[in-house]
């Protein structure tokens, strides 16, 4: 097809180019080419007869009026193919090592599931993290994000589930897609040299957007990145991994863009499709009726100020199937991974636990620990008040209880992949130290799994 | 005006053609002469569906119901002249829809698992035969509203005389297999069959409205014991995101003693839905036996579905269940979540640049929730006696702030409040429903009076103990529980056991999930008879531990 080339540009602002053209089509991906000879890649926003608004990923960093406008007649692609898997690519898609020959081209922007064709997520995954197994289960196709806040441990977190999930008894082909979004350097190179130590690199498809790359190519690196992820998962078989981090960044970008339209902004100023637009991309987890493979989303976020009703996490929070919150609190305990236990939810736990999944107990278990830590944290803001002295002598068994849940089952190293029995094994032995009366719905599972006394 | 045929009708006059001129996102703009507010256009070479929502001289702006990448200015738009119409008829009961009443099943079969634009596939099967039973003669007196004959699917369906049709005298009526476009009978010369449509965003016509009076019985303790919602009654479960305003949306789709529940998934998780399409089936109802899924309709426009849809799936939602009301049947709808819907409005005014009202939601935000809820309640319907609609919406406030426009608006209409609480939902105190600030307006003395005469005595006895509690918390949080007088320790036992016992529900357990009112009365009773067993014996003298290590031992 013959490329049309438009030198008319009228305005810049921002990460926008305004242009008048004809025969563009919105969501069109535009080429333009700067007088320097560079080029660089758009996308329409708003389109009418003879006039558009593009914006432009790389930024427009010495643009003048001069530069042409090339629409290409096509939405913004990625070229897939089984040789991503091992690859590195930059946030539009650009292979930066490795070279891979596309087999199709995938719009970026995926279609939404059929809701009748999603299989319901039910396959438990050990990641052989206690805090996340017992309590918070993850299940294939479920989007689990990870509410951290600055200089919490989430990017070494992350890191171990992709190393050390696993579907217990089963070999299945996985892949871990990673996209990284406005993260530093060091960030990238930590997550990049951890699966090669692992020799998981074979089996990941890295994007990587960087803090010093234009903000404008965040919002197109996640869907990058998801539809390498659709690719693997449903046109090959596989079981995926979706980590992307930081989605704050994400959303700054979204506000950046939404701000040069002059858009009315919505709650503290991002605009107010973000919970839409961020539907785009956590929806995309899942599995599809009658195809193997499943996406498994993990996405990470920094809540500004660790403020978890900020509208980032808390948009997130209404779409994704629960979350992993991080306490700042038990990361200066030294607790790793420091969970804010009592905050975290895996919404489709029930669907992954119980006999013939992990273990009979589990749920019961994983609601008496919940309550009865619950109950341990009430009474030590308590003690701060009355003294432990006034406590009953019941109460100093919770408040004992808590200290050690975050001690011994929170707890554990890096390299630490605890079998989910196991894990189970130290929630009982936590029990002994409750009083036998409130054990009394676990009666029918305490001869066969609790701590015998002697 | 002459209501010649029952069908809606395209006049030459209302149908106009044009073309792009604009895109943003969901609104298009399109020049289209003889545009009317609110008609159903087809947009571009792939006939995407919208509807015009503003008109400036010749320029029409048209919200898109699908996603618009690809379309280019210069397309054709055709308005087809008629409003957002939903097909009410046999075949709707155990379906699945899209927000503008697509058939998912069918759109699945016919263009694979991911979602297509431009599919056209019409609400109600046509080429399915229905069993027609008359249930009138030639000769008899039809109006509108007026029941026919009846068709079996699933439940015993009432075909009606559609609500705009002129009285007139029966001239001829078939028994026998027909779908749903035959004509079944004739009125005065007007025809009748199976189906019928009707444009969503008006409301149909009733007779006349009343006060519910009859509880809607749920299974769940804290809701049907506590704070009851009436059929025909309006409920507000606001909650922040892990409360459980989903699961107990589930609950009551699942347990909620209505003849037909309306599942509205406005702007929510795809999982989520497809768990429900997984559950429902497998399970029974307690009362009739018969699969759940038979009762239900569902609507499922999740988050990442075009946001216009999710605007109209709420009235979609509705349409459809007052065709079940006019029935004579008792309806429960389910919208979550309705702050899902207001974005989708917020995100729709702001793509037309209007003045935003408080958080950027449209000043049209209250008028119509109002709107909507108001077409909730207990009505004498035109043909078929008494017939109500339940609405039960649950709203997602930012941060779980009750003080937001939506919260606020949809307190002003509904008459029952389950606010649910992060708090409760932290420590996994299920339904975490709080006990203190949730309240119902409908009183339902009577009707638990009937099955035991103490309940409403013991119900506002456990509702006394929880408020003491309360008071007692904060005493114990200064001095401790040991220094409590014995008669507030036995206050606070009470109340544990009510909150532990009681308003805690599993929803996953198979016995917990449902519990009947005889079984919720005798629970409380129990209960009661407990604290006031320990208070005498406190009263004879004996002391709060003494009695405690009795009652353990």
């Amino acid at each position: 097809m013959l490329m049309l080339e438009y030198k008319t540009i009228t305005k810049i602002a921002g990460p926008l180019v305004f242009v008048e053209l004809e025969n563009a089509s919105y969501a069109e991906l535009v080429k333009i080419e700067l007088e320097n000879g560079e080029t660089r890649t758009g996308r329409i926003l708003e389109v009418s007869k003879d006039k558009a608004v593009v914006q432009v990923f790389e930024g427009t960093i010495e643009s003048n009026l001069k530069a042409k406008v090339m629409p290409t007649g096509k939405g913004v692609e990625l070229g897939v193919s089984l040789d991503m898997l091992g690859c590195v690519f930059d946030g539009l898609g650009n292979p930066i090592s490795g070279k891979i020959i596309p087999e199709e081209k995938h719009d970026i922007n995926g279609r939404p599931i059929n809701p009748t064709a999603r299989h319901n997520p039910a396959d438990f995954i050990e990641t052989g993290i206690s805090g996340i197994d017992v309590m918070n289960t993850l299940v294939r196709g479920q989007k689990l994000p990870i509410f951290s806040g600055a200089g919490l441990p989430h990017n070494r977190l992350a890191m171990q589930i992709a190393r050390q999930a696993a579907i217990p008894g089963k070999e299945e082909s996985f892949a871990v897609v990673f996209g990284a979004i406005g993260i530093t350097y060091e960030e990238a190179e930590y997550f990049a040299n951890s699966l090669r130590k692992t020799g998981a690199i074979e089996h990941s498809v890295l994007f990587l957007n960087l803090a010093n790359d234009p903000a404008v190519e965040r919002v197109i690196t996640p869907r990058m990145a998801l539809t390498a992820a659709e690719y693997l998962a449903y046109d090959h078989d596989m079981h995926v991994l979706v980590i992307l981090t930081d989605m704050t960044n994400y959303c700054e970008s979204l506000k950046e863009i939404s701000a040069a339209r002059r858009e009315i902004p919505g709650r503290r100023a991002y605009p107010p499709y973000m919970y839409t637009d961020l539907a785009t991309i956590y929806e995309r987890a899942g599995r599809i009726k009658g195809r193997k493979g499943s996406i498994t989303q993990i996405p990470i976020l920094t809540m500004p100020e660790d403020d978890i009703t900020h509208p980032i996490p808390d948009l997130t929070g209404y779409i994704t199937e629960g979350q992993i919150v991080f306490s700042r609190t038990l990361h200066s305990k030294h607790v790793y991974p420091p969970f804010d236990i009592l905050k975290c939810l895996s919404r489709l736990a029930h669907l992954g636990v119980g006999e013939g999944k992990t273990r009979e107990d589990h749920s019961k278990v994983s609601k008496k620990l919940y309550s009865s830590y619950a109950k341990g944290v009430e009474l030590r803001e308590l003690v701060s008040v009355i003294g432990e002295a006034a406590l009953t002598p019941d109460d100093r068994k919770y408040l004992n209880m808590a200290k050690r849940f975050e001690k011994e089952f929170l707890g554990q190293k890096e390299d630490e992949r605890r079998e989910v029995g196991d894990s189970l094994g130290i929630a009982w032995d936590l029990f002994s130290e409750l009083p036998g009366e409130e054990l009394e719905d676990l009666k029918k599972y305490a001869e066969k799994y609790g701590k015998q006394d002697e | 005006m002459k209501a010649s045929s029952t069908k809606e009708t395209k006049t030459e006059s209302n149908t106009s053609q044009g073309e792009i001129l604009h895109i943003s996102g969901p609104v298009v703009k399109a020049r289209l002469p003889n545009a009317r507010m609110f008609d159903l256009v087809r947009v571009g070479k792939l006939n995407l569906i919208g509807e015009i929502i503003e008109i400036e001289g010749e320029v029409a702006t048209i919200q898109v119901y699908e996603e618009t990448d690809g379309l280019y200015p210069g397309e054709p738009v055709l308005s087809t002249g008629s409003l957002l119409s939903v097909e009410l008829g046999p075949g709707l009961l155990s379906s699945i829809y899209d927000g503008i009443q697509r058939p998912l099943e069918s759109i699945r079969k016919a263009k694979g698992d991911f979602i297509t634009r431009g599919v056209s596939l019409p609400g109600l099967d046509r080429k399915k035969k229905w069993k027609f039973k008359p249930l009138l003669k030639k000769g008899d007196t039809v109006g509108p509203g007026t029941p026919i004959g009846t068709v079996e699917d699933f439940i015993e369906l009432k075909i009606l005389a559609p609500p705009h049709m002129k009285k007139g005298k029966l001239e001829s009526i078939k028994a026998g297999e027909f779908n749903v476009e035959e004509e079944v009978a004739v009125v005065s010369g007007q025809s009748i069959h199976l189906m019928e449509r009707w444009p969503v965003r008006k409301a149909r016509p009733s007779k006349k409205k009343f006060h519910p009076e009859i509880p809607l019985i749920t299974g769940q303790r804290v809701i049907d014991t506590f704070y009851p919602l009436l059929k025909g009654g309006t409920a507000c479960v606001p909650g922040p995101f892990g409360s459980g305003k989903t699961v107990i949306q589930h609950q009551l789709a699942k347990w909620a003693d209505a003849d037909i529940i309306v599942y509205v998934g406005c702007g929510e998780r795809g999982n989520e839905m497809s768990d429900v399409l997984e559950e429902l089936p497998k399970l029974t109802d307690p009362k009739s036996g018969k699969p759940l899924m038979h009762r239900t309709v569902l609507i499922a426009n999740t988050s990442n579905m075009p946001v216009a849809a999710r605007e109209a799936s709420i009235y979609t939602g509705i349409t459809i269940a007052e065709y079940f009301r006019d029935q004579g049947l008792n309806v429960a709808l389910l919208a979550d979540s309705t702050s899902r819907w207001a974005e989708a409005m917020r995100e729709i005014s702001g793509r037309l640049r209007e003045m935003p009202s408080e958080e950027g939601y449209p000043a049209h935000l209250s008028s119509r929730l109002s709107e909507f809820y108001e077409r909730a309640g207990h009505y004498e319907t035109l043909g078929c006696g008494h017939g109500t609609i339940s609405v039960i919406g649950a709203v997602s406030p930012p941060g779980g702030d009750f003080s937001e426009p939506v919260v606020q608006a949809t307190l002003r209409i509904t008459k029952v409040f389950w606010g649910l609480d992060a708090n409760l939902a932290y420590s996994r105190h299920f339904p975490a429903i709080n006990w203190l600030t949730s309240y119902s307006l409908y009183s339902d003395d009577e009707w638990w009076a009937k099955a035991d005469s103490k309940f409403p005595e013991n119900r506002k006895l456990a509702t006394e103990l929880l408020e003491r509690e309360a008071e007692l918390k904060e005493i114990v949080r200064l001095v401790g529980f040991e220094s409590l007088p014995d008669e507030d320790k036995l206050v606070m036992k009470a109340a544990k056991l009510i909150r532990e016992k009681f308003l805690q529900q599993s929803a996953f357990d198979p016995l917990d999930t449902y519990t009947k009112p005889e079984k919720q009365a005798q629970m409380l009773g129990a209960i009661v008879k407990y604290y006031e067993s320990f208070k005498g014996a406190l009263e004879s003298g004996k002391k709060f531990d003494e009695v405690e290590s009795v009652q353990k031992g």
